[in-house]
């Protein structure tokens, strides 16, 4: 790796170190309170991390200085996020923002548009959510109906979104609508409108996992205005594409864990089930089941480390997300699938004093990761992406 | 890919080209109907030989270009994807790494130089049943003779020299033993890869200090790891290539009137195929790195890359001749020596099952 050594680097290290230890509150210390819901009651500690982080641009690290990113290069960055992981720091600016709409519009905005969108994302003053999915469009997204008239310098919104995560905290919102009833991709506009108006009403809805993040978003003479219209009329496909491609490369991310803190499953397993006289996990059968996981998993991180070092310079997600996706939810809930099956009885807790905060995730997470093998694009439709465009096969779907 | 220096790029390239040339699939199959006793094309290993690729590990001091595994894995990955038989894997990496990790000045002297000419080949017999188990060695050195029985060698009828695994007072130790020893009898196997194997039996072979390695059984280990990461960077090679040839297949097989690969039930599992190509390849390239860095987790590496490239390859040549259907049963289609050398190839040095296990040992569950 050429790029880590040189002496700027190191001395840039130094600069970083000094100032997360003057400016990172101790009290925060290995918590990552990036959930939505305590991000909307932040506490004074948390708010001074923001902002402290938000003014320096080192929450969205590479992105360009004139718009408030911290203008580094990608090895700045990796200098950055060593150094926040070093003082169990979390990195205060995210959510979608972040992980899809500012690259996003970084690519597709107009001087304008970033100049007044980007920053508040780089400060981490704005959260936004994602208009895509409706009830009548999930895998085949592009028959979406909600519709977008325009009233000359404004349009006006009616339909139906589902599944906006966030949509109940959310300020903006950047949603794919019908501009064009007689075609189909060639129909769809890419716009932006703020979440605090009349027309927009949001409910949250509960899943099998209990309450969620997801929300119907009922728009009934929502109004967003014409300076809102990113990239051309009916030109919305091909930046929606392009933010789904950042959608599944920020979905993969997902680590060896269970989650935040979780125990290794090989932990677990050694715990719950027992070893034997030489120290393997007693039940054979799930022992190689879950060596075949921890293994598979192994190799699905070192693909992601493979992608970077090959995409050097060239930051941008490429088709092998498609891949990524797949393999890594998958293994993910393959691994749910075990937890479960290695705390038994212990295992299917739903609340109470008789299980323990782990078991009781257990649960949670298992019910909830059902969801990573359908959101972002179903696993047949990852699929169907990876046939088509990777290893050029025929297209029945049309999905384009 | 992994990120290649320019020589290993030059090197890449030259075996690309030459096995797309001279060694194509084509040549297996003549190697194989014409019975060669060795296993290989003699003339063909020469040419491979000349071009240096049987000195890519060795010390420069003994004639070798010392480019390291992931150098030597390239070649390798290029030999597979023809199925190139030769003693590349057993002779230039295998037999190579043991007298290298653990030869005296005299040992290197006496073989190095001859295994890069490609004049000499050497290889490992370590194994004594149907399965590796490579702690398990009934093998004995006694008053300096050496006795037991060694199967599945790798091109045991070629080779010029056997590292020999053999119990020693109580511990397992490494020792030279040339082919044409007294002593030393061999029997070719027919398998059904058509490769170069042999069972070898030693009777009473007088073997000296002088002939052992220095390192016992964690230079076994050492060594078999080499070999391990090497055949998996030739399963890979074969792996890719029996994928595109099924790929290409898909998309020219016309039935109910259009290619086959417009149909979902097909395109779903091919991009199953490519995924786990992808995640393999990652696999072997990091333990072919992890030797050349000399890292710490070479074992844990190369076990994870050796399961998880058989296990890719085990489903490729089965959906290679799935999807070829009729045609891929025949004799004359390619599909079936992809199949029968996926199999030769997990069960050489451990097969899934031995390394899954030996990946959860090392880590402890």
């Amino acid at each position: 790796m050429a790029d880590f050594g040189g002496t700027d680097l190191e001395a840039f290290r130094g600069e970083v170190r000094t100032w997360v230890e003057a400016n990172f509150p101790a009290a925060l210390k290995g918590k990552n309170p990036m959930q939505v819901e305590e991000r909307n009651t932040p506490t004074p500690d948390m708010e001074a991390w923001r902002k402290a982080v938000g003014s320096k641009g080192w929450g969205t690290p590479t992105w360009p200085k004139e718009y408030g990113g911290g203008g580094l290069s990608s090895a700045e960055a990796r200098v950055v996020q060593g150094e926040f992981a070093r003082a169990r720091a979390y990195n205060p600016i995210g959510g979608m923002g972040v992980m899809m709409f500012g690259p996003t519009l970084l690519e597709y905005g107009t001087e304008a548009q970033k100049q007044e969108h980007i920053p508040p994302i780089c400060r981490g003053e704005i959260a936004w959510c994602q208009g895509f999915s409706e009830p009548g469009a999930g895998s085949d997204l592009a028959g979406l109906q909600t519709k977008a008239e325009d009233k000359g310098d404004h349009f006006v919104i009616n339909g139906q979104k589902i599944w906006t995560s966030g949509a109940q905290w959310a300020d903006w919102c950047f949603c794919l609508v019908r501009t064009d009833t007689s075609k189909k991709h060639e129909g769809i506009s890419f716009v932006l409108f703020t979440m605090h108006q009349k027309g927009v009403e949001t409910r949250p809805i509960p899943l099998i996992a209990g309450s969620s993040p997801f929300c119907e978003v009922f728009l009934t003479d929502a109004l967003a205005d014409k300076k809102n219209l990113v990239g051309p009329l009916n030109g919305g496909w091909t930046i929606a594409k392009r933010l789904l491609q950042h959608e599944r490369s920020g979905l993969t991310g997902a680590g060896g864990g269970l989650g935040s803190g979780g125990k290794p499953i090989e932990q677990l397993a050694k715990e719950y089930v027992g070893v034997d006289e030489e120290g393997r996990i007693a039940d054979s059968d799930l022992r190689t089941r879950l060596i075949n996981n921890v293994m598979n998993m192994r190799a699905f991180q070192q693909t992601a480390v493979r992608a970077m070092v090959e995409a050097r310079g060239n930051a941008s997600p490429g088709n092998t997300t498609s891949i990524m996706k797949n393999a890594g939810t998958s293994l993910i809930q393959e691994r749910h699938e075990m937890a479960l099956e290695i705390m038994g009885h212990q295992g299917l807790g739903w609340e109470g004093d008789d299980f323990s905060a782990e078991e009781l995730g257990a649960v949670r997470g298992w019910l909830f990761g059902k969801a990573f093998t359908i959101f972002g694009g179903s696993s047949e439709v990852q699929s169907n992406i990876v046939s088509k465009r990777i290893l050029g096969l025929p297209d029945l779907t049309q999905s384009k | 890919m992994a990120v290649l220096t320019e020589e290993q790029s030059m090197l890449r390239d030259a075996a690309k080209s030459w096995v797309q040339e001279k060694s194509p699939v084509t040549a297996f199959r003549k190697m194989r109907d014409s019975g060669a006793e060795l296993g290989y094309d003699v003339a063909a290993w020469n040419e491979m030989a000349e071009m240096g690729w049987a000195g890519v590990i060795i010390p420069e001091e003994y004639g070798g270009s010392d480019f390291g595994y992931l150098s030597l894995g390239l070649v390798l990955e290029e030999t597979g994807r023809t199925l190139t038989a030769s003693p590349l894997l057993a002779s230039a990496l295998g037999g190579a790494s043991a007298i290298i990790l653990g030869g005296s000045d005299a040992q290197k002297s006496a073989w190095l130089s001859k295994i890069a000419e490609g004049a000499a080949i050497a290889t490992l017999a370590v194994d004594e049943g149907p399965h590796h188990r490579p702690d398990k060695v009934a093998t004995t050195v006694s008053g300096g003779k050496l006795s037991g029985k060694k199967t599945f060698v790798l091109e045991g009828m070629a080779a010029n020299v056997f590292v020999v695994s053999a119990v020693s007072g109580g511990a397992v130790e490494l020792y030279l033993v040339a082919a044409d020893a007294p002593g030393v009898t061999r029997t070719k196997l027919n398998l059904a890869d058509s490769r170069g194997a042999a069972n070898v039996s030693f009777d009473n072979v007088a073997v000296s200090d002088a002939d052992k390695l220095t390192g016992g059984a964690a230079l076994l280990e050492k060594t078999l790891d080499r070999a391990r990461a090497g055949i998996s960077a030739e399963m890979l090679g074969a792996a890719v290539q029996a994928f595109e040839v099924t790929l290409d297949y898909l998309k020219t097989r016309v039935q109910f009137g259009q290619v086959i690969g417009s149909f979902q039930a097909l395109q779903h599992r091919a991009a199953k195929m490519f995924t786990e190509l992808e995640l393999s390849r990652s696999a072997v390239e990091a333990a072919l790195t992890a030797i050349d860095n000399d890292a710490p987790d070479v074992p844990e590496l190369v076990s994870l890359a050796k399961a998880k490239m058989g296990d890719t390859f085990h489903l490729v040549s089965n959906e290679m001749v799935q999807m070829h259907g009729g045609i891929g049963m025949t004799d004359a289609h390619d599909a079936g020596f992809y199949l029968k050398r996926a199999r030769a190839a997990e069960a050489a040095f451990g097969n899934q099952a031995f390394h899954r296990d030996r990946y959860a040992r090392i880590q402890g569950y």
